[in-house]
């Protein structure tokens, strides 16, 4: 897929966040808009997946871990086909499928629920050492966001996915330097990310978040699957990104954008 | 097994000890619980390749090294590191396996309480978190290691099965029933030296407790390891005329509301008896079915009060919170007595 079309995909991932904010009346936009190129390098371009076959035990696997972004690839999966676009005008609603924090009950394609940050990279070690025990070759991949490191769970998956030498292990952390109350490097540093999973046993790399063709062949260039080593990806992030006021500020964690904001940041968007 | 055979399921570790694991007085500790749940999963595993055992370096407590030792690929050892191993099992279950997740009660319950509700219960994956040493078990080992509050913790967890093993037949009942079953399951095991109740393997069906001893005067419900006393205080109320029931209420959640309303219906009163905090436990479940039901009889809830034990070897604290034989039947007869005034 041309660069171009995957950019098209990241916008796409933007204006839908933006939309299903205002049905909702309040969304985590801007964590969403940090890791839009990271999705739509993953899902339009690397993940083996299959839409027809949400279920297929070969697909590789994706565990949002910072769970607050699925407003986010809810949009990409109905793209995609998982299921009709038009369920999403019910975002939030009561008994909606789809709400703040994604659901692997009731949304096909979504492989499994989140939402209490620190779980993801267990699940992936999990899914990672299920994979490899079953034969299969599929990649699991975790999105991680920068503040999510302070979690201890993190790195007991991370001690765990070295030790167990899970190779399909990929884990990709959203540095999109914000918590909610401010810069991730004030509240509960992060860095230096890559010497630290580095000393856990992880290979690692880091990236421009928001530049495609980087993501890509950064994907591309990962070992072979059946490795023994996870791989981590510091995708370096601003958080807000694409709408000048929201960038790098924490004023705009969750909120909701309606009236003037709505058509300000569209047309901001779209320029 | 020669240690190098050791050696290899343990990544090249050293394995000295694991053999004399089997008993830590000499004794043959083969027939009690807590040590057949290794050697009975490694036989279902023979014919069942969606079981996976996971331990926190907890493998010679709870023996998951029987069952590493007959299916060493299905065996994974996760550190000390309690929530990562419930949520690794939750990673596996969503990819078509049966994980065990065995480690001490109190670490099981409270230390990944949201791992249990959010990762396995919320999903309704076949996660199976196993809580061993539960109650006041391990005696001195002081209140981290007493766990009595996981029966409460767990039992308000929506789509999570609660099931309480009483001897060695009963849990291996407990781990062949739990194959068949669908979301996810909290199994309290005692410390493995629970006398036996069950001479055979029972064929318990989720939800249905078990009639262990007819009785018309009283009911006695008891869960886990208090199930044996509860039976001992029996003969001797027997002794005293008195005909007690008592049911094996092993199936937390789902509670079996009909033998309870039959129980109250039938013998007038009821005590529940659990080596738990009475606050929200067994006794609670009981008090909130009766009640839902709109049956006043009077029911007595005994266990451990509202309070932090102190340290002492596990026979001691039993005499001390009157969980012992004789300390139920003495409850029960305060409990016959007071009906009898009331009565009168």
């Amino acid at each position: 897929m041309p660069t171009q079309r995957l950019a098209d995909r990241a916008l796409f991932v933007r204006t839908e966040t933006v939309r299903l904010t205002r049905i909702a009346g309040a969304g985590h936009y801007s964590a969403v808009f940090s890791c839009a190129e990271i999705l739509a390098a993953l899902y339009y371009s690397e993940l083996r997946i299959d839409p027809a076959r949400p279920d297929w035990a070969d697909r590789d696997r994706f565990v949002m871990s910072k769970g607050h972004a699925a407003i986010g690839l809810y949009p990409v999966l109905a793209d995609l086909g998982y299921f009709d676009p038009e369920l999403l005008d019910d975002y939030t609603r009561l008994g909606s499928a789809f709400g703040d924090h994604p659901d692997m009950k009731r949304i096909p394609g979504i492989d499994f629920s989140s939402g209490s940050l620190g779980h993801g990279l267990s699940i992936g070690v999990g899914m990672a050492w299920a994979g490899r025990h079953a034969g299969s070759d599929h990649r699991t991949w975790c999105l991680l966001g920068d503040g999510e490191l302070a979690e201890g769970q993190i790195w007991e998956a991370a001690m765990a996915a070295a030790h167990f030498g899970l190779g399909d292990l990929v884990a990709v952390v959203d540095n999109n330097q914000l918590g909610i109350d401010g810069f991730v490097a004030d509240i509960m540093p992060a860095e230096p990310v890559e010497e630290r999973f580095a000393a856990f046993g992880w290979d690692t790399h880091r990236v421009d978040g928001h530049d495609l063709d980087v993501l890509r062949a950064t994907f591309a260039a990962l070992p072979g699957r059946g490795g023994d080593r996870p791989q981590l990806i510091v995708a370096d992030t601003v958080k807000g990104k694409g709408v000048a006021r929201m960038e790098l500020s924490p004023d705009w964690h969750v909120g909701n954008l309606a009236g003037a904001d709505f058509d300000d940041v569209m047309t901001e968007l779209n320029r | 097994m020669t240690a190098q055979d050791q050696s290899e399921i343990f990544n090249g570790t050293a394995a000295v000890g694991f053999a004399d694991s089997r008993s830590t007085d000499g004794t043959d500790t083969r027939a009690i619980p807590a040590f057949v749940f290794g050697e009975e999963l490694g036989v279902l595993a023979d014919d069942d390749p969606r079981i996976v055992v996971l331990t926190a370096d907890l493998g010679r407590s709870n023996r998951a090294t029987d069952f590493a030792l007959r299916h060493p690929d299905r065996f994974v050892n996760v550190g000390i590191a309690e929530k990562n191993m419930v949520t690794v099992a939750a990673g596996m279950a969503a990819s078509g396996l049966v994980p065990f997740a065995a480690t001490f009660g109190s670490f099981a319950a409270l230390l990944c309480a949201e791992q249990i509700r959010t990762d396995c219960a919320y999903p309704n994956l076949p996660v199976r978190v196993v809580g061993h040493h539960s109650g006041m078990s391990m005696g001195f080992y002081g209140t981290s290691h007493h766990s009595l509050e996981d029966l409460a913790m767990m039992r308000c967890i929506a789509d999570l099965t609660v099931v309480c093993a009483t001897d060695a037949n009963h849990l291996r009942a407990l781990l062949r029933l739990s194959l068949d079953h669908e979301g996810a399951m909290y199994l309290r095991l005692g410390r493995g030296r629970d006398p036996e109740v069950y001479p055979e393997v029972p064929d318990l069906q989720l939800g249905r407790a078990e009639l262990v001893r007819e009785g018309s005067d009283l009911t006695v419900v008891a869960t886990g390891s208090t199930v044996h006393p509860a039976l001992v205080a029996a003969d001797q109320l027997a002794a005293d005329g008195h005909s007690v029931r008592v049911l094996d209420m092993w199936t937390v959640s789902p509670l079996d509301h009909a033998a309870l309303a039959a129980a109250a219906r039938e013998t007038g009163a009821l005590l529940t008896v659990e080596e738990a905090n009475v606050t929200g436990g067994l006794g609670s479940a009981v008090a909130e079915s009766l009640s839902d039901a709109g049956l006043a009889v009077p029911l007595r809830r005994h266990g451990v009060p509202d309070e932090h034990v102190p340290v002492g070897p596990p026979a001691a604290l039993y005499a001390h919170y009157r969980l012992d034989g004789d300390g139920i039947a003495a409850v029960a007869r305060e409990l016959l007595d007071t009906r009898t005034r009331r009565n009168a």
